[in-house]
């Protein structure tokens, strides 16, 4: 009798360790990517990294030398336009889907912002394009924009309404038992108890938005020269890594590795502050 | 501040509730002296909890729900058709089970509801009724040196403790419990029931409890709910003591519930 029990432990034990053991086999693949491509990155970018890379303009064609910082600024007032459009919209947007649930209207919006999640941005670069660039007359920092924040608002909408929901119901009560209207609850309780989910909803946006190169292509169309004007095309990091790796040039090539080093270090960093920031949910009794 | 002195601060008259379809409360007849302590006790589901929150309508924010009959407070029916909810939850105020600080410092729980409702005027006046509501919740001396730090840094007991300063902050008349303290230790409960026999010499209490010899403890009248009915109301002693029903008798003697 004994032995049979122990014959049934051990080869229950066994099979827990060898899927135990495949699962952290799983887990290990899904890491080596990004090992791997860190690796590269290093390897082939860090000797382009220099003072230079992050001040000077791109050297003209033949040349060697040279540098992304005019991608660096177009980069950055992309992300910062599409921030300031599509937050604010987005937010709101999330927190109606999570205050007006089942209604109609929420449950069609929500159903467009999946759907939207899932759009290849290309046909977001296109869309923006005919919209925007078409009628403008021009590829412009704005139509760029407009295009990050086409990609950004039912991202940051979804995470919105989800990190409302997960607001205990006790703390609307206590809002509403004061006398407060339904607005103001949302607004001055619900919101502030919500901030740290949302603001880690919004840094991955950004994080994702930064490195899009596909919305970018035929709206901020780049641009070899400082710019900064809303109307006028400007450059931006993805689209000049994209542009520097399909030319024949060695140093176009080293660029494009080094930059495209930089910018998953910065995606990095806005990730691992998100991680941060989400360590302080609300906490009550 | 002033107060008519009424003896009678809440009547409920023939008050029925549902849920939907579901009857959760019948034909409810209960009379709430005013200043003093009222328990609702009875098994889960029997509907105090539900009482409760009809007084100061937050049942407002479930859809699908219907009454019969009437709460008065203060000679107006809560349900009237002018009734400013508002100003009536300013008149009732409410302690949850879970204490639900809000994320804001210690000072801004307090002080949000006097100032979105706007009772002061000046920052000095409204740091002077922050003060008086804390030392009302016998908090104060805790936390009297760090009131712009989070509220959500304090203990449970501080946090429901600080809930009931909030609700105090808007000078309410009466103050409605709802199981206050269940989900603390055993300390912290006896400050709650402390501050509840204090409480009750400015406001009219309901407390709902499951904790029997809270009940006991802290109510000077008991009212025994069983499946949405008032089974039986009285003196905290005499239901205690010498209920006339079996099945409050039943109940506090621990055979159900």
């Amino acid at each position: 009798m004994t032995t049979r029990v122990e014959t049934l432990r051990s080869r229950r034990s066994a099979i827990s360790t060898v899927m135990l053991g495949l699962t952290g086999v799983a887990a290990f693949v899904v890491v080596v990517p990004l090992l791997l491509i860190f690796y590269y990155l290093i390897s082939s970018g860090a000797g382009a990294l220099n003072l230079d890379f992050f001040l000077r303009l791109p050297a003209p064609v033949g040349e060697t030398g040279g540098g992304m910082a005019n991608a660096f600024l177009g980069t950055s007032l992309l992300v910062l336009y599409a921030a300031l459009m599509g937050i604010p919209i987005a937010v709101a947007a999330g927190v109606f889907l999570a205050e007006e649930r089942s209604t109609l209207l929420a449950r069609l919006v929500r159903f467009v912002a999946d759907v939207m999640n899932g759009i290849p941005s290309i046909v977001v670069g296109i869309f923006v394009w005919a919209w925007v660039v078409v009628s403008m007359g021009r590829f412009s920092l704005l139509a760029g924009s407009v295009a990050l924040a086409v990609m950004l608002i039912p991202m940051v909408a979804r995470t919105t309404e989800e990190m409302v929901r997960l607001v205990p119901k006790e703390l609307r009560e206590g809002g509403r038992a004061l006398g407060f209207t339904r607005w103001r609850t949302t607004l001055g309780i619900i919101l502030p108890a919500a901030r740290s989910g949302i603001l880690t909803g919004i840094l991955v946006a950004l994080a994702r938005i930064a490195g899009e190169t596909a919305p970018l292509l035929f709206t901020a169309f780049g641009n070899p020269f400082w710019e900064w004007r809303l109307n006028e095309p400007v450059s931006s990091l993805p689209l000049l890594i994209y542009q520097y790796a399909i030319s024949p040039y060695e140093d176009w090539h080293r660029q494009a590795w080094a930059a495209s080093l930089v910018l998953i270090c910065l995606v990095l960093v806005v990730s691992l502050i998100a991680r941060v920031i989400i360590k302080t949910p609300y906490r009550g009794g | 501040m002033e107060r008519p002195d009424e003896t009678i601060s809440l009547e409920a008259k023939n008050f029925s509730f549902w849920y939907g379809s579901n009857r959760a409360l019948t034909n409810i007849d209960l009379t709430v002296p005013a200043r003093q302590v009222t328990a609702l006790i009875g098994p889960s589901g029997c509907g105090k909890s539900t009482f409760l929150r009809s007084i100061n309508r937050m049942n407002d924010l479930i859809p699908n729900i219907r009454y019969e009959g009437d709460i008065i407070l203060d000679g107006e029916s809560v349900f009237r058709a002018d009734q400013d909810v508002v100003l009536l939850r300013r008149k009732v105020g409410m302690v949850f089970q879970k204490s639900n600080p809000f994320p804001k410092s210690i000072f801004d729980n307090v002080a949000y509801g006097p100032r979105v409702n706007r009772l002061v005027d000046g920052k000095r006046a409204l740091e002077d009724l922050v003060e008086h509501s804390l030392k009302r919740a016998a908090l104060w001396e805790e936390v009297k040196d760090r009131l712009g730090k989070s509220a959500l840094g304090l203990s449970g007991g501080q946090q429901q403790r600080l809930c009931i300063a909030r609700a105090l902050a808007v000078n309410p008349e009466v103050l409605l419990m709802d199981e206050p303290a269940s989900a603390l230790d055993p300390i912290a409960t006896q400050k709650i029931e402390e501050l509840v026999y204090e409480l009750k010499s400015e406001y009219t209490i309901v407390i709902v409890t499951h904790n029997m010899q809270q009940a006991a403890r802290v109510s000077d009248r008991t009212a025994f709910f069983y499946l949405g009915e008032l089974i039986e109301v009285g003196n905290t002693e005499d239901i205690f003591t010498n209920p006339k029903n079996e099945q409050t008798e039943a109940y506090i003697t621990g055979r159900f519930g």
